[in-house]
């Protein structure tokens, strides 16, 4: 399915993409020497690619994929880890299906499912908490993965098996934050960043003012997002007039879904069960300061890592994992390639048999790169 | 799992729990209230939510609902919940003697 999809308020999108190109021209910016705007979200970035957003905007203003998708910054090390605990025999390994092609080393979770390991794709973290009371001599261990968005309810589940007094279930915590890894591209010298487009579903949770740092301490222009396609134009508009007025601002183009401070009961819970960890390992990216969290001591029964001895809890410590060879995982994440320049896009690498985790998710931008209409340049080229 | 999806509560099936079914493109799903639990429970039937991996994370209004949902189509992704819903089903069929 390589095709674009139509607006579904064609007038509307006219009319922002007309001011988009007011701003752009008084800007002066140029093909050449365009704005560089990074959307953070792999939603967003999967919108941009569905509804060729890319393409219609003027010319000056150009995307920068970042990144904002769990799976795809889920490094190689941790898939081994994942691997590891479902192997055992005592475990029912649970996870979103998303993480089930990402590979690791020796393998991916769907390889070890059918190498016979008792791996259970969930809909939720619920799910698991389900089959830890079904099956009380088994060991439910379930792969927390991603943002702010899943955060809370990971911790929501603890807490409630905890309340229940489960003995069985346990999380491997892979949670991650959205506003260090931005601090972590601000601060790299060669980063070229204008302003950005924020995750509207994240700061559903953590409201807008997570993310004043970027304003106040690397004066760049924030705006909340929500991700019809509409929504990511308007905010587009909104960044680049920050930059015409040269204001840096958070701004929430998304207030109504995304209340100013989040949600409280949602905070609480992160509060009371996770700790940020000194650093976590990000695919492409490395070890990033305190942009991981753990389960806190409170809540140690239910922690994977303490009870089971593996990753940040193995008394060894971590293995590190070379990125396979001729993979740009790390260049495309971080804006400085394109996913087509890439020596294995579409050759080593397609979403059938990924080589790295941006072509596993639909929302990753090598993935979304191929699914509209980047194949198509791999045919040009050959 | 990162963007959520619009549902329509039908009715608390657990108090303790704060856990409630779900209406969500016609697929019946519980889910947890938790996240929006600083009102009454049962105020919240009939409500629309967004609901992601299985929580309910803010109350939206029916516009909000219908234009969400129909973004959701247009990226592919409200398929891939509903299938994930049925796939959280199928983890309990697999359970071994
Ligand atoms: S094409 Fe594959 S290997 Fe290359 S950057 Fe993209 S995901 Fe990584």
């Amino acid at each position: 399915m390589r095709y674009v999809q139509e607006f579904r308020d064609p007038v509307a999108a006219k009319g922002v993409l007309a001011a988009i190109a007011r701003v752009a021209d008084e800007i002066g910016v140029t093909k050449e020497d365009p704005v560089h705007i990074m959307e953070i979200c792999g939603g967003h970035t999967h919108a941009i690619f569905r509804y060729g957003l890319d393409k219609l905007v003027h010319e000056g203003v150009e995307f920068i994929h970042g990144p904002g998708c769990p799976v795809c910054v889920l490094p190689m090390s941790r898939v081994d880890e994942c691997v590891e605990l479902a192997e055992r025999p005592e475990v029912i390994f649970t996870t979103f299906g998303d993480a089930m092609r990402v590979p690791g080393t020796r393998k991916s979770l769907m390889q070890a499912k059918a190498d016979g390991a008792d791996i259970r794709m969930v809909y939720s973290p619920l799910d698991a908490l389900e089959l830890a009371r079904r099956n009380p001599e088994r060991e439910v261990v379930f792969f927390g993965l991603g943002f702010e968005t899943t955060t809370p309810s990971t911790a929501l589940s603890i807490q409630q098996a905890a309340r229940e007094g489960l003995t069985n279930f346990t999380v491997f915590c892979n949670h991650i934050t959205v506003p260090p890894p931005i601090r972590a591209l601000l601060s790299d010298p060669h980063m070229v960043l204008d302003g950005f487009v924020g995750p509207g579903h994240v700061s559903m949770v953590i409201g807008v003012h997570p993310y004043d740092f970027i304003a106040e301490e690397f004066g760049k222009p924030l705006v909340v997002s929500g991700f019809e396609p509409l929504d990511l134009l308007q905010s587009v508009l909104m960044v680049i007039e920050q930059i015409r007025d040269g204001r840096a601002e958070i701004e929430n183009q998304y207030a109504r879904v995304v209340p100013e401070y989040g949600n409280p009961v949602s905070l609480a819970a992160i509060e009371d069960v996770y700790e940020p960890r000194p650093s976590f390992e990000w695919r492409g990216l490395g070890e990033i300061d305190e942009s991981g969290l753990r389960i806190c001591d409170r809540y140690s029964a239910f922690d994977a890592e303490a009870k089971f001895g593996i990753g940040y809890g193995a008394a060894a410590g971590r293995a590190v994992v070379e990125e396979p060879e001729g993979c740009a995982c790390g260049l495309v994440m971080t804006g400085r390639a394109k996913p087509t320049e890439c020596p294995q896009f579409g050759r080593g690498c397609t979403p059938e048999m990924p080589l790295g985790a941006l072509m596993v998710s639909s929302e990753g931008a090598c993935a979304a790169y191929w699914q509209y209409g980047g194949a198509r340049a791999v045919e040009a080229a050959e | 799992m990162c963007l959520g999806i619009p549902g329509q509560i039908v009715e608390i099936t657990d108090t303790e729990r704060q856990l409630a079914m779900a209406d969500v493109s016609g697929v019946k799903r519980e889910v947890s209230l938790a996240p929006v639990s600083d009102r009454p429970l049962a105020d919240l039937v009939d409500e629309w939510v967004l609901i992601h991996v299985g929580f309910a994370m803010a109350v939206i209004d029916a516009d909000e609902a219908a234009e969400t949902l129909e973004a959701l189509r247009g990226l592919g992704e409200a398929q891939e919940t509903l299938e994930q819903i049925a796939e959280g089903e199928r983890a309990f069929m697999e359970d071994r003697a």
